[in-house]
């Protein structure tokens, strides 16, 4: 059995193995749409290695953290909204 | 990694700080615990092994009076005093861009292979890979490797080309062995040259790519489009603490040393090459930083031999002219701002165009537009201010309540 941790993404609690970022842990729950750009469009992760900044999910409460880069501990409260 | 270790070797007093959740830069992301070549499983080892001093998730963003850079963590600041400072800041990709290319899936050849690495299942998935480079057949190797269904490799380079880098290879066994085991890897994938992406469609994901090849297009419906063309330096830690550059890239001596006293730079910065000039370049500058240059000449020759590599594949795979089509009037090069192409080839230059239209003062400063500018519009992107990445305001303000770390 592999090593999980607990976390909420948008209120829902979900497992992912440890080691596992929270970017990934948020496309492995479905979801594509990180969040919206200054238009309004639809955005996802990019660069995959922290530099594009369109990852940027609030998490525990701070906004704006590259989501690619964090990784998931236990009882982590993500979301996609500012 | 292999300058920590080789410093550390050489009986110097040494501290990592890595942006990264964990060690091992973009190759060998994730691996830390589970390293899956021989390769590096021997570099694990002696970083592992070396009496190193780790920060992960450190972002350094600026710098202090003499010899001390300021970093971010995840709940705090960190200040970072050297004597002698190697910077191995490595690469991030270059994106062109095409309508479309903003939706969600859309994401580097390496971005796609790195977020997988972090914990993405790519099983079943339907993948195109495009751009250039053998980056792209790594990244189609490790996907189908995990499950993925690749529909198609493209390439921007011609057959001629590919052809004639094929040959030279016979000139290098160990590069040889790596193509062919890569064409066993790969076997069954369709892979096209002188191809590219047209257009990215979707509502509001990614469900399918429109490929050129030629006078040949086509629709291939896909759930993830991994896409980059080449490797940009992350040079701008290098041009903040005053190094001089050198067509982009940083300017070093035969000892790794920058135009900067006390300051190294290794790998990718200083040029495009790859994973073994990078363990080699690493090794040069730590031994010479931690004060033995005999031990850091020793390697000189091996550098020659794979610079000289990195200069065929620089010309197997320059970008063709034809690309600077790809990225029509109204389609989006800022994505921090959302900043049409046609707006700003109003401009004159990077700076005009930035003070105009707000393009490069995003999130991302430039890092993401700028190397698509300098390809469709010869623009220099310049003009480095801190922070080189966005910090929190106690960051900047070196508040006392979050005070990480002191070195």
């Amino acid at each position: 059995m592999p090593d999980t941790v607990q976390i909420t993404i948008n209120g829902t609690a979900v497992q992912v193995v440890r080691g596992c970022t929270v970017a990934a842990a948020v496309i492995q729950a479905g979801r594509s749409e990180f969040r919206r750009s200054v238009t309004g469009q639809p955005r996802g992760p990019l660069c995959g290695m922290g530099v594009c900044f369109e990852c940027r999910l609030t998490i525990n409460g701070q906004a704006h953290c590259r989501s690619c880069q964090i990784l998931c501990r236990d009882g982590m409260d993500v979301s996609t909204s500012d | 990694m292999a300058a920590a270790a080789s410093a550390a070797q050489a009986g110097a007093h040494v501290g990592v700080a890595d942006d990264n959740p964990s060690f091992g830069g973009q190759i060998w992301r994730g691996q830390e615990t589970s390293p899956s070549t021989d390769l590096a499983k021997l570099w694990y080892q002696r970083f592992q092994g070396a009496k190193v001093e780790c920060l992960r998730g450190c972002r350094v963003f600026g710098a202090e009076e003499e010899k001390t850079l300021v970093a971010e963590t995840f709940d705090g600041w960190a200040e970072l005093r050297f004597n002698k400072l190697i910077l191995a800041t490595g690469a991030r990709e270059r994106f062109l861009p095409f309508p479309g290319w903003t939706l969600p899936n859309v994401m580097g050849a390496g971005g796609l292979q790195a977020v997988v690495k972090s914990g993405v299942k790519i099983r079943d998935r339907r993948v195109v890979i495009a751009g250039t480079g053998p980056l792209l057949l790594a990244v189609a190797a490790h996907l189908k490797r995990d499950g993925a269904e690749i529909c198609v490799v493209a390439e921007q380079a011609s057959w001629n080309r590919l052809l004639r880098f094929g040959l030279g290879l016979t000139g290098q066994p160990s590069k040889l062995r790596q193509a062919i085991g890569l064409k066993r890897d790969l076997s069954g994938v369709k892979f096209v040259a002188n191809c590219w992406p047209l257009a990215a469609e979707g509502s509001d994901r990614l469900e399918s790519v429109t490929l050129l090849s030629g006078s040949t297009t086509w629709k291939v419906p896909c759930d993830y489009l991994a896409c980059g063309f080449h490797l940009v330096p992350n040079a701008e830690l290098a041009v903040l603490l005053g190094c001089i550059l050198a067509d982009g890239f940083v300017q070093i001596d035969d000892l790794q040393r920058t135009s900067v006293h006390d300051v190294y730079c290794a790998g990718e910065p200083t040029g495009i090459g790859g994973l073994e000039l990078s363990l080699v370049e690493g090794q040069i500058a730590g031994y010479a930083a931690a004060g033995n240059p005999e031990k850091a000449k020793s390697l000189f020759a091996r550098r020659s031999t794979l610079r000289k590599f990195v200069a065929r594949m620089d010309r197997t795979f320059a970008l063709n002219r034809e690309l600077r089509s790809l990225t029509g009037d109204d389609t989006l090069v800022c994505r921090c701002e959302d900043v049409e192409f046609g707006r700003l080839r109003e401009h004159w230059s990077w700076r005009s165009a930035k003070l105009h239209t707000r393009c490069g003062m995003g999130p991302c400063q430039g890092r993401i537009c700028g190397p698509a500018l300098e390809f469709l519009l010869g623009w220099r992107v310049e003009s480095i201010r801190p922070p080189v990445f966005p910090a929190r305001v106690g960051s900047l303000a070196m508040a006392p309540e979050s005070h990480a770390k002191q070195c």
